[in-house]
């Protein structure tokens, strides 16, 4: 299936990306979008309200982000998909909802164009410390998918992909931009409307006394209906069985918990995707994402100029964590050098999967602002002294 | 790497953001190179000095943010003081000259004035100096084509306005090319 042409600007553009964004959502047939709107995130919902009358969308400027986060929710199972948009003080209020998504397997997209934080931070400046947040925000064990890019252009292709995955595998996908990105303008190209290819809602076809709303197919993920249709539907946050009744069972919560997990543990390799560059025969890796990948470049280039073998290893789907890849390179590499916007997210993960195999070596930065490419060089230099 | 850096300083109101934006269309949209823009947020934005930064290359820009600009247009006396310092060495430097006054100006620059304010005024519109500006800064500088921040300029400006910022355009992109004439043939100017 291929992008409604109403809603695609197809062509060069000149924007930044926060309205790349705007555009990515309403080419995936993003129709109903409720947020809070917060710097630097506000010129995406800005974006979406002034082009959703023109494409029949509704946006709703909510009171708050916990409404915002589950007003998405009902659209979606009243047959839209939907999105909403916020930074980190709004993030933070939206975990409960990211939550009862991940539980009633609701498919939306969160995009948070991060601030430095904590708290209200930096409101017009990078960082990237929501990452393990995005991961983990929520109370208890579920999976959900986060997606970081490094350019308006993909801020728009990215966000495609972030409801094509939602959709395919029922869960909350998080957009995870930095203001950097959001805020940074250049040349988006957007393809015609049938190049762009759209992962449709998948809907139970049966006879409606045999549905079972929360029956997984093979690959996991239980079919949708339309609310409305006459089919028997009970959706909660409560533990439930395939019926979707609560069921406080300990048999219950074990099948339905695990499945939330190994439905992406099981679906990783087709989820997850990043980039290498000159990995093979590396001695270290700089591993990046989102605008750290940018910043990185100069700094790899500038080794390697100098005869240093510098690999770079982009992800671009941060979660589910590319573990498989980053434990074979650990075996045939010195060290990872894996600059962030944080304190160390990332890295502790990198450090999980190389098993000690390989060193790891975290540039950290408060955020403000991005790594000047000569701290990441240094590192690189540095993690070859072993 | 060929990687120009820009940076147009002004205050709040003169346009110096879609400035930017003229240069930053025009190198990736209409001349086939990348650009990549950057705006200044926060109170700077709201009044006072406020300024736009674009780098424009012909490979793929990895770093976003600029470090020494080569190329700076200054249309306030606030922003030539905040800003010129950053000016590369040998950089080019262009100004409003009814609006700056550029005192102790550095040796190493090469430096480029035009009235831009007055020649607005004289199109009927003051509000158009900066496309002015812009006309004068594709004759001057050789970042961008002429052509494509013609079509830039053309694009980007409100509809019903075209003609009358394609004429401020092209007055102060002739006043530029005549200037540059000057200067080649030995005449002093300003």
């Amino acid at each position: 299936m291929h992008a409604d042409p109403i809603g695609v600007l197809t062509g060069p553009h000149f924007i930044d990306g926060d309205h790349a964004c705007s555009e990515g959502a309403i080419a995936a047939g993003c129709r109903f979008v409720a947020g809070y709107p917060i710097t630097p995130s506000t010129e995406v919902v800005e974006r979406i309200a002034e082009r959703f009358p023109r494409v029949g969308g509704v946006f709703i400027q909510m009171e708050d982000e916990i409404a915002s986060s589950i007003a998405i929710q009902g659209a979606v199972w009243g047959g839209k998909k939907a999105m909403t948009v916020t930074s980190g003080p709004g993030f933070s209020l939206m975990m409960e909802h990211i939550g009862y998504a991940a539980m009633t397997e609701t498919p939306c997209v969160f995009v948070d164009v991060q601030r430095a934080g904590p708290s209200t931070g930096l409101p017009t400046m990078p960082a990237q410390g929501d990452m393990m947040q995005a991961r983990w925000g929520s109370h208890g064990d579920y999976g959900i998918i986060a997606l970081s890019p490094n350019s308006p252009q993909e801020c728009f292709d990215l966000t495609i992909k972030a409801f094509n995955l939602a959709e395919q595998y029922r869960v909350p996908v998080m957009m995870m931009m930095d203001e950097c990105v959001g805020h940074m303008i250049e040349r988006v190209i957007i393809p015609a409307a049938e190049d762009i290819k759209i992962v449709p809602r998948r809907f139970y076809e049966g006879p409606k006394e045999e549905y079972r709303p929360y029956e997984p197919e093979r690959d996991l993920v239980p079919l949708m209906v339309k609310v409305g249709k006459g089919y028997r539907m009970h959706i909660t946050g409560l533990t439930h069985d395939e019926q979707g009744y609560p069921n406080m069972s300990v048999n219950t919560q074990g099948k339905l918990v695990r499945r939330l997990v190994d439905k992406l543990k099981v679906n990783a390799e087709r989820i997850i995707e990043f980039k290498e560059d000159k990995v093979e025969g590396a001695d270290v890796v700089v591993l990046t994402y989102g605008i750290s990948s940018r910043t990185a470049i100069p700094a790899i280039e500038q080794a390697r100029k100098e005869g240093l073998k510098v690999g770079h290893l982009r992800l671009v789907t941060v979660w589910p964590f590319p573990e498989r890849r980053i434990a074979e390179l650990a075996g045939c590499i010195k060290s990872f050098v894996v600059p962030e916007l944080n304190f160390g997210q990332i890295a502790l993960e990198v450090e999980r999967c190389a098993g000690g195999k390989a060193s790891v070596h975290l540039v950290p930065h408060a955020g403000g602002t991005v790594h000047q490419p000569k701290e990441i060089y240094s590192a690189i230099r540095k993690s070859l002294k072993g | 790497m060929q990687r120009t850096e820009i940076k147009i300083g002004g205050f709040g109101g003169q346009g110096v953001i879609l400035s930017g934006y003229i240069i930053g269309r025009a190198a990736s949209i209409f001349d086939g190179k990348y650009a990549t823009m950057i705006q200044a947020f926060g109170p700077e934005a709201r009044g006072s000095a406020c300024s736009a930064q674009i780098i424009v290359s012909r490979d793929e820009i990895t770093y976003p943010y600029i470090t020494t600009p080569d190329l700076m247009v200054i249309m306030s006396q606030e922003a030539y003081s905040k800003f010129t310092p950053e000016l590369a060495v040998g950089g080019t430097l262009i100004t409003e000259n009814e609006l700056v006054v550029t005192h102790n100006l550095r040796k190493d620059l090469r430096h480029y004035s035009i009235p831009a304010t007055r020649f607005a005024e004289e199109l009927g519109k003051k509000m158009v100096l900066n496309i002015v500006m812009m006309g004068f800064t594709a004759a001057i500088a050789d970042v961008v084509s002429v052509e494509a921040m013609r079509s830039a300029v053309k694009a980007s400006v409100p509809k019903g306005t075209e003609d009358l910022n394609i004429k401020a355009f092209e007055k102060g992109y002739e006043y530029g090319v005549e200037l540059l004439e000057k200067v080649a043939a030995g005449i002093q100017v300003s």
